[in-house]
């Protein structure tokens, strides 16, 4: 069922491109973004870049949130760019807006080769996940950190999306996704 | 804001949610990319529910299984992308001239050859002047969205059987690939009776035959003016469009599918700008929503057409239209997707000249 929610978002959308590598998770952050987005009540695009993909290989996906109906679903330019990996900083930092925002992933990205004319947030999600436990969970940490930054979407409506989406027999990860959503909200609560 | 349950779908899975519920007993196909999730999905969802799924040896298989389940009277359904269409069209054309009911998805892709696996629209010629040899047209349904890919489809097998003809659903890597919201609000389909004039084996006193051959040129000629007579009955009955804003617009863009999602938000970046601008999205391609989009064009300064495509169904405006408005085109090919102010651009720059 959605609930309706708080608008943040009146007036514009907010669109995002996620990138990464095979395996980090980088389609299901957005996919869980959109479901948690849609649990509240909004629009939601996500897209996918959809080529011969492996695991190991580059891996991209895009988000569009909206209180409206969203036109096109490509994202030309974006409010927030969640980077996973190296190779994926040079090739998608310059679509991210003059307005916009970098969420890297420390453990595996130098922050020192992002532009500096955008607010940079650096989050060793990698690090992080191995401490709570599960190398798996980066992208859990990153979509906490970009929730406590850019908060469009309850964390509470990430679990119930989470939810509804695991299978039964993985339900007992839940806990392990509150704990990355939380560490990766920490890492933001102390740099502001 | 809905208040009823939508779910966060891809459109291939939503398409294959609407063959289900349809009472689709039959998919015969072979994997293609973008409309890999079509099969995937279909192999578990059709024996779940008690139907047919062939991964046949090929594209020319599969349209061939189709010609021969759509021949027994029950629903049938193939899907590829442009590469393995082409590969259809002889059988699409037997369907045809059988005059049998079917539904064919096209989930396009970059061409022309092998082409790529990026989203385009350069198959409108294809799909929309028959595509096979003779004289013969398929009912061409245009989604733009993951709900419509889940509508549309359901229409698809509905107008099949009312005109006893292929009908095609055209979509393309944007539409197949992405995630929105859907709601299915209508109930499921069951599994319908065959039709009558199936072909199920002998019964005494009952032949049927399913055949596209006339030797005789009077009574071949007799077939295809009947068909005719079918299409024009399309063209009254079926035509359908979507108008935003078109009256008292000065400038309309005439978009269908993924590229009218990218025209929905150039009207916005234009209208944020003072243009009185609409946009006339044709639903059905064949038949063309002429008679709709003439009556817009007559009151409009300029129809300003965008397609991912070299300029295709510009062809189709410029001959409902002929002449009485200026037409503008603006298209990407390859594979490539413009984006709402590249379009936005090019409007202003025809404006400009207007």
């Amino acid at each position: 069922m959605e609930s309706s929610s708080t608008s943040s978002l009146a007036g514009r959308q907010h669109e995002m491109i996620i990138a990464g590598f095979g395996g980090q998770g980088v389609l299901r952050l957005g996919q869980t973004l959109a479901a948690a987005a849609l649990y509240e009540g909004r629009e939601v695009v996500w897209t996918p870049a959809y080529g011969p993909e492996m695991r190991g290989g580059p891996a991209f996906c895009t988000v569009i949130l909206s209180a409206t109906p969203i036109g096109s679903p490509v994202v030309a330019a974006a409010d927030t760019a969640i980077i996973m990996d190296r190779p994926s900083l040079p090739k998608y930092q310059g679509q991210v807006r003059a307005s916009g925002v970098l969420l890297l992933n420390s453990s595996l990205v130098d922050p020192a080769l992002a532009r500096t004319d955008i607010p940079c947030y650096a989050v060793p999600a990698q690090q992080l996940a191995e401490e709570i436990g599960d190398g798996n969970i980066a992208n859990m940490v990153m979509l906490g950190a970009f929730l406590h930054l850019t908060p469009l979407v309850q964390p509470a409506s990430v679990l119930e999306a989470l939810r509804a989406t695991l299978p039964e027999r993985r339900r007992h990860l839940l806990p392990l996704n509150e704990k990355a959503l939380l560490a990766g909200a920490a890492v933001i609560a102390n740099a502001k | 804001m809905t208040t009823q349950t939508r779910k966060l779908m891809k459109g291939n899975e939503a398409l294959c949610h609407a063959a289900i519920d349809a009472g689709c007993l039959c998919f015969f196909g072979y994997p293609i990319t973008p409309q890999n999730q079509v099969p995937e999905y279909l192999s578990a969802l059709m024996p779940k529910h008690g139907r047919v799924f062939v991964q046949a040896e090929s594209e020319v298989a599969a349209i061939n299984m189709v010609y021969g389940a759509a021949a027994t009277g029950v629903r049938a359904m193939t899907s590829s992308s442009s590469p393995g269409i082409s590969l259809k069209q002889e059988g699409i054309s037997y369907i045809a001239g059988a005059e049998l009911p079917c539904v064919i998805i096209n989930v396009q892709r970059g061409g022309p050859g092998l082409g790529n696996i990026a989203p385009a629209q350069s198959d409108y010629f294809q799909a929309t002047r028959g595509g096979g040899h003779g004289d013969y047209r398929t009912l061409v349904l245009a989604p733009a969205s993951v709900q419509e890919m889940y509508d549309l489809t359901r229409d698809a097998f509905d107008l099949a059987d009312k005109y006893r003809n292929p009908v095609m659903v055209m979509a393309d890597a944007i539409l197949g690939q992405m995630m929105e919201p859907i709601a299915i609000t209508r109930p499921p389909l069951p599994l319908p009776e065959p039709h009558a004039w199936g072909t199920r084996g002998t019964r005494k006193g009952c032949r049927t035959l399913v055949n596209s051959l006339y030797i005789m040129p009077s009574e071949l000629e007799a077939v295809n003016q009947r068909m005719q007579e079918k299409y024009a009955r399309m063209g009254r009955e079926d035509t359908r469009w979507e108008e935003t804003a078109t009256e008292g617009a000065d400038v309309v863009l005439v978009a269908y599918g993924s590229a009218a999602r990218v025209c929905r938000t150039t009207m916005d970046i234009l209208a944020a700008e003072g243009v009185k601008v609409g946009l006339f999205r044709p639903i059905t391609l064949y038949p063309y929503p002429s008679d709709a989009l003439r009556r817009v064009g007559e009151q409009t300064k300029l129809l300003f057409t965008v397609e991912l495509s070299a300029g295709q169904m510009v062809e189709d405006v410029r001959l409902a239209l002929e002449g009485r408005c200026p037409i503008g085109f603006y298209g990407r090919m390859g594979g490539v997707v413009p984006t709402p102010e590249e379009v936005a651009d090019a409007v202003r720059a025809k404006l400009a000249g207007v």
